[in-house]
């Protein structure tokens, strides 16, 4: 049954963000045919345009839909989601002032333009862009979850392709105004869709507690809930307190999920397209409300359980979509005016984070493989038009994903993303301050982490969806295995993946770096000076964005 | 990956500031054990829960200090010397 009321304030919200989708093309007039204009907007964000880009860019409609689901079905281990921002801002803060001012001064685009540049590795540099590329492109895929989750609660919930039919237009008219405006496209779409969803949190927060009794009833419920013991497995499903296996899980997840967010290619669009160190900084101070938000949002999935919520079943799939726990919460609960308006904000969000991520993974491909491999001497002018293109292949890549492949395969697929990621630490963080690691050192440590980290993946189970391989992120140490030794046998005690392969990856490039060394391999060129990773907006160090680019 | 730690400057770089560490103190929130309780509550709302929430702030509060620390200890180069002005973010004295 379709929910006109709602639909109708959801077009409505939806055709207002397409028209400024749209004209965002005109705002801060500039030739878009230059790739720091199409693919950084220019680099000229100031702190309140960082803001909401940025807010948009990390806190995705994804997060705000997942994050719930994860409280409603284990409980307290998906909370880390708090944690995670709380020490994602202190961890940065120093490392994104020179990330910013590097790429600044050398028109870097990309993390992977800077891994080129102070490792004169073009295959360094395709390592990590393929990684960044691989990693996005299921996270994109994650936005469609998200928006698709609130179509059908609204009742566009239909079989096979034409279920698909409201999204598949929905990102046609996004593909559209990002082919034409470029990062600009979100900033402005970000403004409307962070104040719908302060708006629409604020109340639920306030509002839903007191009808359902208040929070004491309502963590009541959701501790008898996650007690009740699951058929398939005979133990609980979860519990309101971490547990004693759970926590090196919750903190190693919340740390490595941390440092993954700052490695993520569409992070780094964000963080360079902003006007000075100076924006960054006062950022760094302003973003964390976002975190709050999140916080409270996180509780909504206790809420959930108290008010009954049953997921809806996906019409596509044939299965109980845990996902739309929060959109079936609104419609339940909220008048359908104001639902629609939540769903409008959970929809919008989608959209933000996408188009960015689109734009971050068509500057690595431009930037990294076209020009490097495929065309030398492109212009910045074919640069541009070549991200373009590119973003309308991302953004379909990612609808074919969710169309022709289950969801559940996109969920997994971004839970690897996060883990692979990570292994791009040591040739893009840790290059911020020291190039003491070999370049080729950090290669095999790329190669290290990525082998083992997918290799213990794969021996992961997940016994409530009966799948024996890629069932989740928490390993129990019992199943660590270096070459058949068990370290950690007997034990419980549960870590996160990511962590480990990140470990297994710095220690082989600390290892190999020395024996490099005596061999004499050479270490390349380092592009870039001491000094370039403090230049700021008034140093005359800088030349305006678009010609610092030209000559690289 | 911080980089509180001290490490040696280019000629012309900042130095590090002893109020960068203060950034260390929003990870006290990785220690579970802390935190890990019901109690007390706070509009029935378990400790666990709340006591993270006012981590963010601490952390705002922290990166604030840091903030303002960087910009108020800013010295003005000494005429002759290089034209570059540094940025104030990671330290200021040369």
């Amino acid at each position: 049954m379709i929910e006109w009321v709602q639909l109708s304030v959801f077009t409505v919200l939806f055709a207002v963000v397409t028209v400024l989708g749209f004209v965002a093309s005109r705002w801060r007039r500039a030739r878009l045919d230059h790739l720091d204009e199409w693919g950084l907007g220019g680099r000229g964000f100031g702190s309140w345009v960082t803001w909401f880009l940025v807010g948009g860019d990390l806190y995705t409609a994804y997060t705000f839909v997942a994050v719930p689901t994860l409280l409603f079905s284990a409980g307290a281990t998906g909370f880390f989601a708090l944690p995670n921002t709380v020490i994602f801002y202190p961890l940065i803060f120093l490392p994104v002032q020179r990330m910013w001012s590097v790429s600044r001064v050398h028109g870097y685009v990309t993390p992977a333009d800077f891994v080129r540049g102070r490792y004169d590795s073009p295959l360094l540099a395709l390592l990590v862009a393929l990684t960044g590329v691989v990693a996005t492109m299921p996270y994109i895929a994650l936005q469609l979850v998200g928006l698709e989750a609130v179509l059908r609660t609204m009742g566009l919930n239909g079989t096979g392709l034409l279920g698909h039919l409201p999204l598949l237009i929905a990102f046609v008219i996004l593909a559209l105004y990002t082919y034409q405006s470029g990062l600009r496209a979100p900033a402005l779409i970000a403004f409307v869709k962070d104040i719908l969803i302060y708006l629409v949190i604020l109340v639920a927060v306030v509002y839903l507690p007191a009808k359902l009794g208040g929070w004491e009833v309502i963590f009541g419920a959701a501790g008898k809930k996650l007690a009740t013991p699951n058929p398939a497995t005979g133990q609980p499903t979860g519990s309101v307190l971490l547990t004693s296996t759970n926590q090196l899980q919750y903190v190693t997840l919340a740390l490595g999920s941390a440092l993954a967010l700052f490695l993520y290619p569409h992070t780094v669009t964000g963080v360079l397209a902003s006007r000075s160190r100076d924006v960054l900084k006062r950022n760094m101070i302003a973003l964390p409300a976002y975190s709050l938000l999140l916080g409270l949002l996180a509780l909504l999935g206790y809420v959930a359980i108290a008010a009954g919520v049953k997921p809806i079943t996906n019409g596509a799939t044939g299965r109980a979509d845990a996902n739309t726990v929060i959109p079936v919460l609104f419609d339940n609960q909220f008048g359908p005016i104001f639902a629609g308006v939540a769903f409008a904000a959970i929809g919008i969000g989608a959209l933000v984070p996408a188009a960015i991520m689109s734009i971050a993974a068509a500057n690595l491909w431009t930037r990294n493989i076209y020009k490097e491999f495929l065309h030398r001497d492109a212009t910045p002018a074919q640069q541009a038009k070549q991200a373009k293109v590119a973003s309308l292949v991302v953004k379909f890549g990612a609808v074919a994903f969710l169309v022709f492949v289950d969801p559940q395969f996109s969920i997994d697929l971004q839970l690897i993303g996060g883990v692979i990621i990570l292994q791009t630490l040591p040739a893009v963080a840790v290059a911020l301050y020291t190039r003491w690691l070999h370049r080729w050192a950090l290669v095999v440590g790329w190669v290290a982490g990525m082998a083992y980290g997918l290799f213990l993946l794969y021996q992961i189970p997940n016994v409530v969806a009966k799948r024996a391989h890629f069932g989740g992120s928490a390993l129990t140490m019992d199943k660590l295995t270096l070459l058949g030794w068990h370290p950690f046998a007997g034990s419980k005690v549960q870590i996160y993946v990511g962590f480990v392969a990140l470990l297994v990856n710095v220690v082989a490039a600390v290892l190999v770096t020395p024996m490099l060394r005596r061999t004499g391999a050479s270490a390349g060129v380092d592009a870039t000076a001491g000094t370039d990773y403090y230049a700021d907006e008034a140093s005359g160090q800088l030349e305006p964005a678009a010609t610092a680019a030209r000559g690289h | 990956m911080t980089s509180t730690s001290p490490r040696s400057s280019p000629a012309n770089g900042p130095r590090p500031n002893a109020w960068n560490l203060l950034l260390l103190v929003p990870f006290l929130t990785l220690v579970t054990p802390w935190f890990n309780t019901s109690e007390p509550r706070l509009f029935g709302v378990p400790f666990f829960y709340w006591g993270q929430l006012v981590f963010v702030p601490v952390g705002v509060l922290c990166i604030a200090v840091v903030y303002a620390k960087n910009r108020t200890e800013r010295v003005v180069p000494v005429a002759g010397g290089s034209d570059q002005v540094d940025d104030p973010g990671e330290g200021t004295t040369r």
